[in-house]
């Protein structure tokens, strides 16, 4: 029995709500970046699906896209993480609202 | 020959592309030889050009000659060429014939001014535009020549700028003639749009498919540019501020030639006037009424200088009459022999004013005709000659005027008529006060005060002696400026020459255009290929002419025997001297208050209200709403990474919600 495409799309549908919901919801600034990795990776999901579905090339090419800004942000989005944690372990995301208009 | 043409205009210029780098150099007075021998070069050539011209068959007195294209727009082609006829020779000659002299009489008269060099490169610059505006082939070019006559005329009545009322007079020159300038460029404007073109020759033929109405603006519009331009009514003031300016530019500007530019473009233009006869009428009107009023006001001026200038406001009005009158002759005729005359009593009035050490007012001259022979005849030359009194210049030229107005309407020659007489009057006038009756100026003029500078105790003690005291010194002290009483005597040959000269031309500059006989009428003759077709054919029978010149002649010699009665030994008269006409019909009391007060109360206005509230308040409004707005929205960046978040996904459910229900539709 083969799985249809419509599975893939509710997992993938299953997975970014539990990445947005978990952005909202946790302070826990290392959790939240998980978060956004899996709203990412939901949506890579998505493109892949159709890819197969449509038999169309292009949704595997945009998902290599994805991957390589993921890495970049991971790398930046780390690098901030631990200047953050230096100046105050165990810092939630709320802890860092210097910006505040 | 008369292919050296294109010489007249540039030699002027040369005199002053050379005199710019190198006139401080030259120095004075070689800077002013310089000029005079360029100016009068350009005559030299006028002449040639002339007789040229002269040997020609009537029908082939005209030929243009082109130089270059100055600009070119589509359909507009301007081209920088000459137009060479009978009129516009006329003009040429004249123009340089008594600028020459000028030149002359200048490097005289500004023989202690430390900007003489200065002075003659103005004065080149100035006989460049005014032959380009005569002798230019198109509208356009002529304005070019206008414009540049209206800047000299600026810098020279501000010549001597480091004294206020000269510096502002030259302003109020500027303005007056702007708004004559408005007129001629809206005129350019309409010429073109109803003809497609600027040259002169090519406008008159196309003149026939012009409308009525167009013909009357073209018409209108160009003679408000000589209303600015020749000082008529309403804009005249300029021209008796512009005596602030050295006397021989009085002279040349302010007299003989730039003022009577307004005359000439109104014969140039006469198959416009023609084809437009309500046009013509404003013209003649308002040419009568400046004539009569100006002349009333010369009877009460006490500047030797403010009189003549009144006097040219006044024959400028009997120009523009004749020319109104269709008597485009009689308008060039005037124009000549008003040349002349005036600027003989300019230059004389100039003489006198040196002699009595800038001492203009003619309250304070008197007796002067014993100790200065030459100016006082030359004067009483020019002064006959303005006042018509046969057989000078003046009494052929107005005469004829006076017959062409009459024929038009018996009111215009009546505001001439009696114009006239008091031409003669005041004339007379201004010659009893400066020339005879008794001498005013030794225990008059106060020491210690004026431009004389310091005088000494010497001059003091002279005044304290009574007129005697000074009587007794005839001897001119060499250099005596500053160091004596004035001893006024004749200058020097450069300065006598052109008096006598102009003095000559006054008295038999009438006999080119006699009437009783169509063989006198040598001007009409020459001038005919040019205006003939646009004259009022007027045909007078002997007896009127010989009537009408008796009349004239009539009318001189009471002005003069008037002035004789009223003003022999005496100098006040108040009655014949109201407030009304010494201050000029309150005509600058109504623009100050009609015009300048209420430009300056609206320009109060507009800094007070219209800029700091309206414009201010508008800049500053953008700034608050932007300052108010940042800080409303301030708020809405908390710096928690959360409600960005939040934020993101609402929008992200809007935008989805709305993606669904497109896609459910």
């Amino acid at each position: 029995m083969s799985i249809g495409a419509s599975w893939y799309l509710v997992l993938a549908a299953i997975l970014f709500t539990i990445g947005a919901v978990g952005l909202l919801v946790r302070r826990n600034v290392l959790v939240m970046f998980m978060c956004v990795e899996l709203m990412l990776n939901a949506a890579n999901l998505t493109f892949v699906s159709f890819s197969r579905s449509l038999n169309d090339i292009g949704g595997q090419v945009a998902v290599f896209f994805v991957l390589v800004v993921a890495a970049a942000e991971v790398v930046v989005g780390l690098g901030i993480l631990v200047a953050i944690f230096r100046r105050k372990s165990g810092a939630t995301a709320d802890d860092a609202h210097v910006l505040k208009g | 020959m008369i292919h050296a043409a294109f010489l007249i205009p540039l030699l002027p210029l040369a005199g002053f592309a050379i005199l710019v780098p190198f006139g401080r150099k030259l120095g004075n007075p070689l800077a002013g030889w310089l000029a005079t021998a360029m100016v009068a070069a350009s005559f030299v050539v006028t002449v040639v050009v002339f007789a040229g011209l002269f040997q020609l068959a009537p029908a082939h007195r005209s030929f243009t000659q082109s130089w270059f294209t100055w600009f070119a727009v589509d359909k507009l082609n301007v081209g920088a060429g000459l137009l060479v006829d009978p009129l516009s020779m006329t003009m040429a000659a004249f123009v340089t014939g008594v600028s020459t002299l000028i030149h002359l009489y200048s490097i005289g008269y500004m023989e202690h001014d430390e900007q003489f060099p200065k002075f003659f490169v103005y004065l080149n610059l100035f006989v460049f535009a005014m032959l380009m505006l005569v002798l230019a082939d198109n509208f356009v070019l002529s304005f070019f020549g206008w414009e540049g006559v209206g800047v000299c005329s600026y810098f020279l009545i501000a010549f001597w700028f480091d004294r206020a009322a000269a510096a502002s007079a030259g302003k109020k020159a500027m303005i007056y003639n702007r708004i004559g300038d408005a007129g001629f460029l809206l005129a350019l404007f309409l010429i073109f749009e109803r003809t497609g073109s600027f040259q002169y020759q090519t406008v008159f033929a196309r003149l026939g498919h012009v409308g009525q109405p167009s013909l009357i603006a073209i018409g209108l519009l160009l003679f408000l540019g000589a209303v600015g331009k020749s000082a008529q009514i309403p804009l005249f003031p300029w021209l008796a501020d512009a005596m602030e300016g050295p006397t021989p530019v009085s002279a040349l500007i302010h007299a003989a030639t730039m003022v009577t530019a307004g005359v000439y473009l109104m014969c140039r233009i006469s198959p416009v006037l023609h084809a437009a006869p309500d046009a013509a009428h404003v013209v003649a009107w308002i040419g009568a009424c400046t004539a009569f009023v100006a002349a009333t006001i010369g009877c009460a001026q006490n500047d030797i200088k403010k009189v003549l200038a009144y006097s040219t406001v006044s024959q400028l009005g009997y120009m523009f009459l004749a020319a109104g009158s269709g008597a485009y002759v009689a308008a060039v005729f005037l124009m000549l022999t008003h040349a002349f005359y005036k600027a003989l009593l300019f230059l004389g009035a100039g003489s006198v004013i040196h002699a009595m050490e800038e001492e203009q007012d003619i309250k304070k001259m008197g007796g002067l005709a014993k100790l200065m022979p030459v100016t006082a005849v030359t004067f009483l030359i020019g002064w006959l000659s303005i006042a018509g009194v046969p057989p000078f210049s003046g009494f052929w030229s107005k005469s004829e005027v006076l017959l062409n107005a009459w024929a038009v309407s018996p009111a215009l020659w009546a505001i001439g008529a009696v114009t006239a007489v008091l031409t003669a009057y005041y004339m007379g006038r201004e010659y009893f006060l400066v020339f005879l009756g008794k001498r005013r100026w030794t225990e008059a003029r106060p020491t210690g005060d004026g431009y004389g500078g310091v005088r000494g105790h010497a001059a003091a003690e002279a005044d304290r002696g009574g007129p005697g005291a000074a009587l007794t010194t005839p001897e001119p002290v060499a250099g005596g400026h500053g160091a004596a009483p004035p001893h006024p005597h004749d200058p020097g040959w450069v300065m006598r020459l052109p008096l006598v000269a102009l003095a000559g031309l006054s008295l038999l500059g009438g006999f080119i255009d006699l009437p009783f006989h169509p063989d006198f009428d040598l001007l009409e003759r020459w001038l005919d290929p040019v205006v003939g077709a646009n004259l009022l054919a007027h045909h007078f029978g002997l007896g009127q002419e010989w009537g009408f010149a008796l009349l004239d002649a009539a009318l001189a010699i009471t002005g003069v025997l008037l002035a004789a009665a009223l003003w022999r030994d005496v100098v006040e008269r108040r009655a014949l001297e109201p407030r009304f006409l010494s201050m000029a019909w309150y005509i600058d009391w109504a623009y100050d208050h009609f015009v300048a007060r209420p430009g300056e109360t609206f320009a109060a206005f507009s800094a007070a209200v219209l800029d700091s509230r309206l414009i201010d308040g508008a800049v500053n409004g953008v700034a608050t709403v932007v300052r108010v707005g940042g800080e409303r929205l301030r708020r809405i960046q908390s710096g928690y990474v959360r409600s960005y978040a939040l934020g993101i996904v609402a929008g992200l459910v809007v935008l989805a919600a709305y993606v669904l229900s497109r896609a459910g539709s």
